[in-house]
């Protein structure tokens, strides 16, 4: 449960947690968000809603996977597995119960940047959810019989991945496109890294990456922002002021125009195809964005979705996002297609983006996208928690309070210039392919 | 889009007393229910059909599911993709589910939309057309949906094979998506056949939630969906029922991918909707104590006392007409052997059958579950699909509404007494998960 649930899905969650961090319109007015900063200095974005007789906590450390010691890949995931896991006086089994008594939902989770943590609580249990929290953060035991329960746990799930299609086809284009830096490393580990990850590294790594200065806090919720003052200090407070990180290098993907085959005996063939993407805070960022929303970025409009699934019924699904992490950013697509026609469906998205990189979108697809990126904001904030985890998104991606009322501005300002300019700035380079399967007429191939 | 689940795993609990639900049936026998939430400027729009893979014809799995796909190829009034167009111009999101018992369609749209789709809804009811040009390639999608879903993945081609196993008779037993033999024969006669028989305004519920009155939504279901003429029989669903089970069964997946061996239990047991009252909140606090959280009776049994798992689960997925699964799962660590891991479980169930559950576990169980209904009032569409699923399984508003009251009335002797009575290994089927069948030791 618990470390099958933190290990899991973590490049999904990254990209999910992306994909929201753009929706946002200046007309969900009803949204008022209040920068919060309690008398230690601790910093919180905060909606009070009492609509709902809850309170949602969603935070971020700058850190993550990128911070495990050399050798040692899958030590943040392992970490944050156990943050939850017995803290205080508290071992595991009195701190679940703590939790479970009260209905106290609290998660942690490791990506390739961050630490996360996840917290909800209904409003009557809050002092005792933030008590919890505060020593999930500030105090996890590390008992020795939990790592191992979470140790065990991970490595049953590395296990899994060797053989699912869709695992080995990001880690090796993960491997591929960063080879020889920490983005190249899965999050997980491996055996090897995760069976070496010793209570010492883990204790280490919490020390280093917890820390006031690199922490970003969300609450949505019936509280106050005086009551959240004092529950900000009293909860993170005891934190090092700042961390210690490694120092990471800024990188592009390699191994553009690279295809990638690996063998395994399943009826359908998984497909991860990707390039360089752009770093958030480009000018060109929101041009990129809906190039890429009119490329394939989820709607049924999208023209993958309509030459690969509407047209031709050669997949279930297909789609691409931007990706950006704080050293590299990526485009970042996929597919699962039967295997007698893999090599056509390759072939097929690879002459489409080749072709919007030489031409670029039409007005009207230019036109469609922005409007669509305009209204669909409000659809995520509907819930405290969706909002919560925007708020976070939008601290560590570097804005502020007012992104909401520029957004729609920054959108309507991109021209078709911009845009059939930005579209050969991001796809014409080519694109690393990686094919896991029995794919027919597809050959793996050399790097450039 | 257009996921097929089981969603037999969505537990249908309940809303907060706080939200004020109302429901109202049209002339011409459409059901609706509205739950507002003024939050945010957002409606999710949800019409559910009252058919699905259960009611199928023998011979054609995957009828429900191809239909569902079919439902977004255009009618006269609205050709081609007319409507998800529509739907992508005032940046909305759509999407489709079938499940045994219902098919259901949604968007979620900023609220000054929501009469629109309830025109584009209501006009796709009736109004379907269908061409050989797209039900051909729509049907490899949905081969590939299938490979997606089931053929990829070892572990869902033994809970299809379990299933099967499971049902003696009643057509639970068939996969959702469908058996690829049958579904490579489906066509467009088929589909429309099952169109015209099962959707109308008469066999579907229609949910709204969000930033809407339910004046609101009252006027504008008359101006759309009451133009729509009913022309389904509206027969309550008679499907083939269990005979008396009296044999445990027992089935093995073997594939060379499986890195991680499983053993899975499913019993047969009541569903809500055909549960004697009260059985069903036991099932469902059992469910609690036995297998959710890290002081349940399997996880703290089996991964942190005995060692002997990775991983222990239990559920109860108690929203369908006839018949709900209670179900067990663990995955044994390395050198536990799946007889072994297995045997432990009956331990544990053995215990709770013999002795019940203590006041604690019983209190803690229900405060978690009652809390449930508050979190999922955080959530419009998760509240809709609440609502949907439970009237779409024959259940009433007012039968959601009273959810957590229902649960706070359990008692540890209803628990006992669901154990006693529905952990009966005569009605169920036990799956293990294994790399080669040489390597699957002797079952205890």
């Amino acid at each position: 449960m618990r470390g099958m649930r933190a290990a899991g899905r973590v490049v999904g969650l990254l990209a999910a947690i992306a994909a929201t961090g753009l929706m946002f319109e200046a007309s969900a007015g009803a949204t008022t968000i209040e920068r919060v900063v309690s008398p230690g200095g601790i910093e919180a974005w905060l909606v009070h809603e009492r609509a709902v007789p809850l309170i949602a906590v969603e935070f971020a450390f700058a850190g993550g996977a990128v911070q495990d010691p050399a050798g040692k890949a899958g030590t943040a995931t392992l970490t944050a597995s156990l943050l939850d896991a017995g803290a205080g006086d508290l071992d595991s089994s009195a701190f679940s119960d703590r939790l479970e008594r009260k209905a106290i939902q609290m998660n942690f989770s490791a990506q390739r940047d961050t630490i996360r943590g996840t917290m909800r609580t209904l409003a009557e249990n809050r002092d005792e959810a933030f008590e919890l929290l505060r020593l999930a953060v500030t105090s996890p035991r590390f008992d020795s019989k939990d790592v191992e329960i979470s140790r065990a746990q991970i490595l049953s799930l590395l296990r899994r991945e060797t053989t699912s299609p869709t695992d080995i086809a990001s880690r090796r284009w993960w491997e591929t496109a960063f080879e020889g830096h920490p983005y190249g490393r899965p999050v997980n580990g491996t055996s090897e890294t995760v069976s070496a990850i010793s209570i010492a590294d883990l204790k280490s790594y919490a020390h280093r990456v917890l820390a006031r200065q690199n922490l970003k806090i969300a609450v949505v919720g019936d509280i106050d922002a005086e009551a959240l003052k004092v529950l900000l200090d009293r909860t993170f407070g005891a934190l090092p002021e700042t961390p210690e990180l490694y120092p990471i290098a800024n990188v592009s993907p390699r191994g553009l125009g690279r295809r990638i085959e690996v063998s395994l005996d399943v009826p359908q063939t998984v497909v991860d195809f990707g390039g360089p993407g752009i770093p958030r805070q480009d000018p060109d960022f929101m041009a990129a964005y809906l190039i890429n929303h009119i490329l394939g970025g989820g709607s049924t409009d999208s023209r993958l979705y309509q030459e690969v699934r509407e047209k031709r019924g050669l997949a279930y699904s297909v789609s691409d996002n931007l990706v950006w992490l704080d050293h590299a950013s990526v485009l970042l697509g996929g597919t699962a297609t039967r295997a007698d026609r893999a090599g056509e469906t390759v072939d097929l998205i690879e002459k489409e983006i080749r072709h919007f990189a030489e031409n670029g979108p039409t007005a009207g697809e230019l036109s469609e996208a922005k409007r669509y990126l305009n209204s669909a904001f409000a659809l995520n904030l509907d819930s405290s928690t969706k909002i919560a985890a925007l708020l976070v998104q939008l601290q560590l991606d570097g804005f502020d309070t007012d992104y909401f009322s520029r957004r729609t501005a920054m959108i309507e300002a991109v021209t078709l210039d911009d845009a059939r300019r930005v579209a050969k700035r991001l796809l014409d380079k080519g694109l690393l392919v990686t094919v896991v399967g029995k794919p027919q007429g597809f050959a793996s191939s050399k790097p450039n | 889009m257009l996921l097929v689940t089981a969603l037999t795993g969505a537990t249908v609990s309940a809303a907060h007393a706080g939200a004020e639900v109302s429901h109202f049936t049209l002339a011409n026998g459409l059901e609706v229910v509205v739950v507002p939430d003024h939050r945010a400027p957002v409606v999710t729009h949800m019409i559910w059909y009252k058919v699905g893979a259960a009611d199928e014809t023998p011979g054609k799995s995957g009828l429900a599911h191809f239909l569902e796909h079919l439902m977004f190829k255009g009618t006269e009034k609205n050709p081609g993709d007319a409507f998800s167009r529509q739907v992508a111009a005032i940046g909305g999101q759509e999407n489709a589910f079938t499940a045994s018992d219902y098919t259901g369609f949604f968007q979620r749209v900023p609220r000054n939309h929501l009469k629109e789709m309830m025109a584009l809804e209501a006009d796709r009811i009736t109004g379907l057309v269908l061409t050989d040009d797209v039900v051909r390639p729509e049907l490899n999608v949905v081969l590939e949906e299938q490979n997606m879903r089931v053929a990829n993945n070892p572990a869902a081609r033994l809970g299809e094979q379990m299933d099967r196993a499971l049902y003696l008779n009643h057509p639970y037993g068939r996969p959702v998506i469908g058996w690829r033999p049958e579904i490579e024969q489906l066509n467009r006669e088929d589909a429309l056949a099952f169109y015209r028989r099962f959707y109308s305004p008469n066999n579907a519920v229609v949910v709204v939630a969000g930033d809407i009155t339910a004046e609101e939504v009252k006027a504008d279901a008359e101006a759309t969906y009451g133009k729509i003429a009913d022309r389904a029989e509206t027969n309550p669903r008679h499907r083939p029922m269990e005979p008396l089970q009296e044999a445990p069964r027992t089935v093995t997946l073997a594939d060379m991918r499986v890195e991680q061996p499983s053993v899975s239990r499913d019993y047969l047991v009541p569903s809500e909707n055909s549960a004697k009252p009260g059985e069903s909140e036991a099932l469902e606090v059992l469910a609690h104590v036995l297998g959710s959280g890290e002081n349940c009776r399997l996880y703290r049994g089996l991964v942190v006392e005995q060692g002997l798992a990775l991983n222990a689960s239990a559920s109860y997925a108690g929203t369908a007409v006839d018949y709900a699964k209670f179900a067990i799962f663990g995955a044994p660590k390395p050198g536990v052997s799946l007889p072994q891991l297995e045997a432990a479980i009956d331990g544990i169930l053995a215990e709770v059958v013999a002795h019940g559950v203590s006041s604690d576990e019983l209190d803690r169980a229900k405060t978690r579950l009652i809390a449930e209904a508050v979190y999922a009032e955080d959530n419009q569409a998760t509240l809709a699909r609440w609502y949907g699923a439970a009237l779409a399984t024959g259940r009433t508003v007012e039968g959601v509404r009273a959810w957590p009251e229902r649960i706070r009335a359990v008692t540890a002797e209803a628990v006992q007494n669901a154990a006693r009575t529905w952990l009966d290994r005569r009605r169920s089927v036990t799956g293990y998960l294994v790399k080669t069948l040489q390597s699957e030791e002797k079952r205890s």
